[in-house]
């Protein structure tokens, strides 16, 4: 892992180190190709006090998604402080209210792409929230979420996406769940172009997000990749 | 498994905090108040298991409404995907018993906490932890994803209901590694390497290294202190680091790999400056800025930093196969 040539992925897995410059290559190329999306930006870990060499996470913060007046309408009446579960709310009716809404919602999603020591992959963390800052719930963001993410999550309520810690910010987010990440990695590297079963690092994160990007919907321009 | 491992493992699970818990006085809408209730809450659970217990005492005194049910230690918002325990290592530097708890049943501080859906959330919680250690130790997380549906809920009861005996007897089926103890190691040289995966020899099969499931939960404090019951009390979450990274375990001949080196290798802000759990005297000067380990604490055990890593993970991890360490430092001043 320290040679000069170093096989910072192999077998789907990055090195804690290897992911930075993964992270720097991915930011540039998204920076020159998408140009429609704000760039992501590298936050470094520096105010906390237990930290080893260069820390940090990707981050794409206030991406703005509009939802439809008919969707937005319940999420309208949404009280977080009142007493009563949203989520009970949401699953029964999508017929009883119609609030009046003057113009479509708009809901506000940050991306953070951190590094799992564990599964020594990338993860994704996310969250949503509308224009006054109030978070937004499950039920509520999938909506916004493509289908075939949706159908996942029905299946897998536990084990797709769950709202968990971010490990740096000590707040709920939502975290997809990075378990298999290292397989399907496997799975793109040895079905692109280098016969080897490592992928150039610089490509790492653009291939992981490829995939990942589109269970929330974000797709990444083909001119990336190559 | 040697005698004396068995036994700590059995103090392990069978290790409870008593606590009093008190209605939060914002909810209590019955004259008079109810009494607090006194529960006995098992070291290796979480603090949403005890609500069946709980909820008995208070439910007549609760004003109408649907319960998001939620615990507080002095206005302090407690995680309840953290075992018991390791909350109460962590928060009371000083321990206090019975440890006194607010119960919420209303006003869910979601901004803080993830939301809980009762038992559900807490056995997935469990289950999802399990696998990213079996992830770690093995190298995949197959055979817990392979285990099936009853077996999976036969041992989250018996983590629940701190059945030891069923969750030994559904353990093989986890295939999970173990580290050899350094103890254990001269005795049967020839058992055959248990840990697969996670472990790499090199050429001459000198050094090997393992990754251990470590959860590391650090609380600085800014100001220095003698006594433990002098220890501010916590505000923030912020207050706390929490690190969630595995160990690399690397074994050379003939040197013992100790929790200080453990915690070092998570630390390494903290290394080198010989940092005992008693207040030892530093020399002033360029010792003023640095930070100081000044308290480990596992499973309710103020550890003593020589103690072979292997000894502690073995005997002293959770259920799920994760050893949590509670760390007090005082922070670096900078």
């Amino acid at each position: 892992m320290d040679s000069a040539g170093e096989v910072v992925v192999n077998d789907g897995k990055i090195t804690h180190e290897g992911f930075t410059v993964a992270a720097r290559a991915f930011s540039d190329k998204w920076k020159r190709h998408n140009l429609s999306l704000p760039p992501w930006s590298w936050v470094p870990l520096i105010n906390r006090t237990l930290l080893k060499k260069e820390e940090g996470y990707l981050s794409l913060e206030k991406i703005i998604i509009l939802t439809s007046l008919e969707e937005s309408a319940e999420e309208e009446s949404l009280d977080v402080t009142a007493g009563w579960s949203e989520k009970e709310e949401a699953d029964d009716d999508h017929t009883v209210l119609v609030v009046q809404n003057v113009e479509d919602e708009a809901h506000y999603y940050d991306y953070h792409i951190v590094y799992s020591a564990s599964y020594m992959v990338p993860m994704l963390y996310f969250r949503g929230y509308s224009s006054d800052g109030k978070p937004l719930s499950l039920d509520v963001i999938k909506r916004d979420l493509p289908s075939s993410s949706v159908s996942l999550l029905l299946e897998s309520k536990w084990t797709f996406i769950t709202q968990e810690e971010h490990p740096y910010l000590n707040r709920p987010w939502f975290k997809l769940h990075p378990c298999g990440t290292e397989e399907w990695i496997k799975l793109l590297s040895e079905s692109s172009s280098l016969n080897d079963c490592r992928m150039p690092i610089e490509l790492y994160l653009v291939s992981w997000f490829s995939v990942v990007g589109q269970v929330v919907g974000l797709k990444i321009p083909h001119e990336m990749l190559i | 498994m040697a005698a004396n491992e068995e036994e700590a493992v059995k103090y392990v699970w069978e290790g409870a905090i008593p606590l009093q818990i008190h209605l939060h006085k914002s909810e209590v809408a019955s004259h008079p108040a109810p009494p607090p209730a006194l529960v006995l809450a098992p070291r290796i659970g979480y603090l949403p298991l005890l609500v069946p217990l709980i909820k008995p005492y208070f439910k007549d005194s609760l004003p109408p409404g649907e319960d998001s049910i939620w615990f507080d230690y002095k206005g302090f918002p407690l995680k309840w995907y953290i075992p018991t325990g390791v909350l109460f290592d962590l928060i009371c530097a000083e321990p206090e018993r019975p440890w006194n708890l607010t119960i919420h049943f209303r006003g869910y501080p979601s901004n803080v906490l993830i939301p809980c859906e009762g038992e559900d959330s807490v056995k997935w919680n469990f289950v999802n932890s399990l696998k990213e250690a079996a992830y770690i130790i093995n190298g995949n997380c197959k055979n817990v994803m392979n285990m099936s549906q009853s077996d999976q809920e036969d041992l989250w009861t018996s983590v629940m209901n701190g059945d030891l005996e069923s969750y030994t007897r559904l353990l093989p089926k986890l295939k999970m590694g173990n580290i050899e103890d350094e103890f254990s190691r001269k005795a049967n040289l020839s058992s055959p390497q248990s840990r697969q995966g996670g472990t790499e020899t090199d050429v001459a099969g000198q050094v090997k290294t393992a990754r251990i499931p470590v959860r590391l939960y650090v609380r600085s404090v800014n100001k220095d202190f003698e006594n433990l019951e002098d220890v501010p009390e916590i505000d923030t979450w912020d207050e706390i680091s929490y690190l969630n990274r595995p160990v690399e375990f690397l074994r050379e001949e003939g040197k013992c790999f100790t929790l200080r080196d453990a915690i070092e290798s998570l630390l390494p802000e903290y290394s080198g400056d010989r940092a005992q759990t008693s207040g030892e005297e530093e020399a002033d000067g360029s010792q003023e800025t640095r930070g100081e380990v000044k308290l480990v604490r596992i499973q309710g055990i103020e550890v003593r930093l020589e103690i072979p890593f292997s000894w502690v993970v073995n005997n002293l991890m959770n259920p799920e196969f994760y050893l949590h360490i509670s760390v007090l430092v005082k922070a670096p001043q900078r």
